[in-house]
């Protein structure tokens, strides 16, 4: 009888490894901490705690730049914080002096607001780049923190969406 | 890469997420669901005239079945975390769950059942056969190499009610692929509980008409005769499932047409213009109503063998086609507009590319390489050798 299940036997021997080789990966891959807080690894949260700071935050560059801070008061982009264009700049803030920011393409870095949309609102101002500028960096034209152009009728291309 | 939109959408819509891969894979899944059920019928509801398709069916099953998830592996960004899925399975998510539904049709059911039917086989070519060969039969063995009368007995025993097991596992394992879109509450195209059902019924539609072709073709290339009895059956079963298929969807259309919520000024308008070749000419006309004509022709009227053969050859074709297209208007035309319902934004399929044409095309070839390495390692019909077709009597399997 058990000759013509034996093979039968040899496949659940089989199937059993598989099951075991399995168990044994995941009790040894999946982390300790795998599930204590929710479906993640509940070490994640300290370790993510104990990275360093990347953004100083603009009240912080705002101490410093202050030329800047009334530069933008005078325009619309007063309540965009500054490393929201320039990025993270903890490293700028505690050692300034060696530490500097890199110079911003403008050409991309104004695009990823202001590239025109269907989706936008209306009143936002929003330029196809291309037909705008023609590939020309925005602060030839536009000074960044305060940028509207105070006499647009020289400058301002027949093809221009709204401002 | 310029995108052109049509009215309003909103900027995470512009650009499709689920590219042709994603239109694959219920595709692939579906035959795979398809063939098994025909392999079924012969196996659990005794339907003898099936018999010689009964283990190319299986087969066919297998070589999709394997390449089913590399649509789904090279959509993602990080295919190795798919293991994931096994080791730290999230069971509130239908897709992690799918990973064990696709694991339990592929090692508890079909690898199972190919191997309890072949076992005799798989038994004899380890003894007759020599080198790698022998060996790849041997370590198939798993070392035993009774095949008593007794022993068989208990293997077609257990093949029957793998097969049992196997249906609802078939249709599980498709419904699922139906579930995952009509549960999408967001998406007004998707959402309806009619989608898994559609979905299973899809898939029996095209998995037959495939393992029918390839029937057809293998025969014919194998110079033997066709065995029309068979061709007739699987046929008849293919036009009734069609039938049911496509009263099920327009049953679901009429619901919406009637129905006429909020979405359906915008999707009646989206399947008007973008959706109009893929979903009325090609899905519609071509790939449903047309074979179900021509299937039902060869109910009604007397006609030739040959006549026969090649209305089914057609009818098998224009099903497999309409069924892709199928899986394309619910995978693409499901993204193609707003959820604001004020505008539409286009497919741009690129060509080679991790999702583009070209792998896309390397997946739908791929299962017919695994077919004929299958085949040849386990050939689904008993002789091997071609021999004049005027000779020749039905291939069927020993199962």
């Amino acid at each position: 009888m058990f000759k013509d299940i034996e093979h039968l036997v040899r496949l659940a021997a089989v199937m059993a490894i598989a099951l075991i080789a399995f168990a044994t990966m995941r009790a040894l891959v999946v982390p300790r901490s795998f599930g204590e807080y929710g479906h993640y690894r509940g070490d994640a949260i300290a370790e993510i705690a104990a990275r360093p700071v990347a953004f100083a935050g603009h009240d912080v560059c705002e101490a410093c730049h202050i030329d800047v801070v009334e530069q933008k008061k005078q325009g619309k982009h007063v309540v965009v914080p500054c490393e929201a264009c320039h990025g993270a700049q903890a490293k700028h803030a505690d050692d300034p002096a060696s530490v500097k920011p890199a110079k911003l393409d403008t050409a991309v870095v104004c695009a990823r607001c202001h590239e025109a949309n269907s989706a936008k609102p209306k009143g936002f101002p929003q330029v196809a780049t291309a037909d705008h500028a023609g590939g020309l960096a925005c602060d030839i034209c536009h000074q960044p923190h305060r940028p509207k152009i105070e006499t647009p009728a020289a400058t301002k291309p027949a093809t221009e969406g709204k401002k | 890469m310029q995108i052109p939109v049509e009215g309003f959408m909103y900027p995470n819509e512009v650009e499709l997420q689920w590219s042709i891969l994603i239109v694959l894979y219920p595709f692939i899944t579906g035959l795979v669901a398809g063939a098994f059920i025909l392999a079924s019928l012969e196996r659990v509801f005794r339907v003898e005239a099936v018999k010689p398709t009964y283990r190319l069916a299986l087969l066919t099953a297998l070589a999709f079945l394997l390449v089913a998830p590399l649509p789904l592996q090279l959509h993602l960004g990080h295919p190795e975390r798919s293991l994931e899925m096994y080791l730290t399975p999230h069971r509130s998510s239908a897709m992690a769950m799918f990973g064990f539904v696709y694991l339990w049709y592929l090692m508890a059911v079909l690898l199972l059942e190919i191997w309890l039917d072949y076992r005799r086989d798989i038994v004899v070519k380890s003894q007759t056969t020599t080198g790698v060969t022998r060996l790849i039969y041997r370590v198939l063995t798993l070392g035993s190499s009774n095949i008593s009368e007794r022993s068989l007995h208990i293997d077609e025993r257990l093949g029957y009610f793998i097969t049992v097991i196997g249906i609802p596992s078939a249709f599980l394992l498709h419904g699922y692929v139906g579930f995952i879109f009509g549960s999408v509450k967001a998406n007004p195209w998707w959402s309806s509980p009619l989608m898994p059902i559609v979905f299973i019924f899809s898939a029996m539609v095209s998995g037959i008409a495939v393992v029918m072709l390839l029937y057809m073709i293998s025969t014919r290339l194998r110079r033997r005769e066709i065995d029309i009895c068979c061709l007739d059956k699987i046929a008849q079963y293919l036009f009734y499932i069609f039938v049911i298929d496509f009263s099920l969807e327009m049953l679901d259309l009429l619901q919406r047409i009637y129905e006429a919520d909020e979405s359906f000024r915008s999707l009646d308008f989206m399947v008007h213009t973008r959706l109009w070749t893929s979903q009325v000419i090609v899905q519609i006309v071509c790939g449903t109503v047309t074979p179900i004509v021509l299937l039902g022709l060869t109910q009604i009227l007397s006609l030739t063998d040959t006549v026969r053969k090649r209305i089914y050859a057609l009818a098998g074709c224009l099903t497999v086609i309409g069924i892709f297209a199928m899986r394309w208007n619910v995978v693409i035309g499901g993204q193609l507009f707003s959820k604001s319902f004020l505008g539409y934004t286009t497919y741009k399929m690129a060509f080679a590319t991790r999702e583009g044409l070209l792998t896309a095309i390397t997946l739908l070839i791929l299962p017919f390489i695994f077919l004929l390495v299958l085949v040849k390692l386990l050939p689904p019909w008993p002789d091997a050798g071609p021999v004049p077709a005027s000779g020749a009597s039905p291939a069927h399997g020993t199962s």
